[in-house]
């Protein structure tokens, strides 16, 4: 193993969350020194997810990590349930893939664990250390300062997460507004094997994702979520920072609430808590990207807001984007040239990948998804249960008179000018998802 | 289960500074206090008694929420040191 002496190294990445490993262990796979800064006790240690990993972005930095990492389940049940204030609507997609599964883990023991394969190919790992500003000469990033001492590297990565402090320090964004970000809320809470495999209908270590829409959060942009994890399960939400400020709400109480739906109750009942946690979620999306190079340095992962929101995608992107960055590095260090015009390939080969197509695609959905969260993530939620508690109620009231009067409350409730508007929205955003 | 209950879950080591260093002046011309609702730990509580914020730094969750929220924009806000505040065991 190699020792971080001399203040001097090629390349310095803050941050060992995925985007962070990731592009340590790329840079040093290619016969390069890099060092790693963390400022957890460990790699992990101030990370929190829903959540769920997926196997092919996986693959891409670590191929084996099936047989070697600390996987909880594979996940084979996604359910969708759309919860009201005492009823419930759940749509559930059962597959056991076993060739692009996602598997649910726990980012302090997983995050752990790639550190260590990373340690274990050079990367110089550096925990318990905080980097506090990039140091910048002739308008280059040249290095970091950390309470403790000053390092110089040709290259500094910031994967330091969805406060990118760093970011914000050389001017990479502006100010992050309450709206482009979620505060979610998660507790992990401890069931045996055989109770989570009886109540989530799973055998062995097959594993169900379900994705809560409504309850408490009706009417808000935000989303409950239970992963199983082998003998625990996490539950947890998250909502617009916007939303919670503006009605004055509690997460915890949220949470809390949600806990106590009718539907969700039984899944978790007489679990014992083992931890509590919180984090921020970027959903700012592609208009919302900060500049992701410069001379010098480059952004990856949290930091630069890269989430597929719709998909509950992000550390698969992080991944991808830290991968894109360490490559670029590499080239970098090749020619012995850092200036952003080198570096400006990271922007290019991201533009070329999944990631930033997939933000692209998405640009306009969280604009829209705030104009009419009301009615998206409120009014329709209410009226698909209101459906269902119609067509299941044997009250001796004629079909026809109940369909009719279904559909003309649900017009009437509704005015045509609020229909005409969402119906706008929509067509809208298939347009630019589909279309261009 | 209290909030107290949860937090008592997580494994701390409390700095003997606050990382959290709004200005409290502008914090008594807040109007929301929006800070004393959105954070997930409960860190800021408006005492009545003192005029005053009062902050359990030691709580701290890390997450961020309250410096973008921050009414006044008077909240000076970084990260613990590297080898205080809380650790995720299960994040």
């Amino acid at each position: 193993m190699r020792e971080f002496s001399d203040n001097k190294t090629e390349v310095i990445v803050v941050g060992g969350g995925p985007a962070g490993i990731s592009a340590a262990i790329t840079i040093a796979r290619a016969g390069h020194e890099v060092v790693l800064i963390e400022r957890g006790s460990f790699a992990g240690s101030k990370n929190v997810f829903g959540g769920a990993i997926y196997a092919q972005p996986m693959r891409e930095i670590f191929p084996d990590f099936e047989r070697e990492a600390p996987i909880e389940r594979l996940n084979v049940a996604h359910k969708y349930a759309i919860l009201s204030d005492d009823e419930s609507t759940v749509i559930s997609y059962r597959h056991k893939d076993v060739e692009n599964p996602s598997y649910s883990v726990i980012r302090g023991k997983f995050d752990r664990w790639m550190a260590e394969q990373a340690k274990k190919e050079g990367v110089i790992l550096v925990e318990e250390t905080v980097v506090r500003e990039l140091l910048i000469e002739n308008e280059k990033v040249v290095g970091v300062k950390t309470e403790l001492e000053e390092y110089f590297a040709n290259i500094v990565i910031l994967a330091d997460g969805v406060n990118s402090l760093l970011a914000k320090q050389i001017g990479f964004r502006d100010t992050i507004e309450p709206k482009d970000v979620a505060l979610s809320v998660k507790e992990v809470i401890k069931l045996n094997r055989e109770t989570i495999n009886e109540r989530f209908n799973l055998a062995d270590d097959e594993g169900c994702i379900y994705e809560l829409f409504g309850g408490p959060m009706l009417g808000m942009l935000g989303l409950g979520f239970i992963y199983t994890n082998k003998e625990s399960v996490s539950i947890g939400l998250g909502v617009g920072l916007d939303a919670l400020a503006e009605k004055n709400l509690k997460p915890y109480e949220l949470l809390d609430a949600l806990k106590s739906h009718p539907t969700i109750a039984p899944l978790i009942k007489g679990g014992e808590l083992l931890e509590y946690s919180a984090h921020l979620i970027p959903e700012g999306g592609y208009k919302k990207l900060p500049t992701l190079f410069g001379a010098g340095v480059m952004i990856a992962g949290d930091a630069a807001m890269m989430v597929n929101n719709l998909h509950w995608e992000g550390t698969n992107l992080a991944m991808i984007s830290g991968k894109i960055a360490g490559e670029t590095a590499v080239r970098a260090l090749a020619r012995g040239d850092f200036s952003e015009k080198m570096l400006s390939r990271y922007q290019k080969d991201l533009e070329n990948s999944f990631v930033m197509k997939d933000l692209k695609t998405y640009r306009n959905l969280m604009d829209e998804a705030h104009k009419r969260s009301e009615s998206f993530m409120g009014y329709y939620m209410r009226e698909v249960n209101g459906f269902f508690k119609m067509f299941t109620t044997v009250e001796s009231i004629p079909k026809r008179e109940k369909f009719r009067k279904f559909i003309f409350d649900f017009v009437k409730k509704r005015n045509i000018i609020e229909l005409f508007k969402d119906a706008n929205s929509a067509i809208k955003l298939l347009w630019s998802i589909l279309i261009k | 289960m209290t909030l107290d209950d949860k937090l008592f879950t997580l494994k701390y080591r409390p700095d003997d500074v606050s990382h959290l260093r709004p200005d409290l002046e502008k914090c008594k011309e807040c109007v929301s206090k929006v800070c004393t609702t959105i954070c997930p730990a409960k860190v800021y509580e408006w005492s009545e008694a003192e005029d005053k914020l009062i902050i359990n730094f030691e709580n701290c969750l890390e997450c961020g929420a309250c410096r973008i929220v921050c009414e006044k924009k008077c909240l000076e806000w970084e990260y613990p040191k590297g080898t205080k505040g809380v650790t995720f065991k299960n994040g």
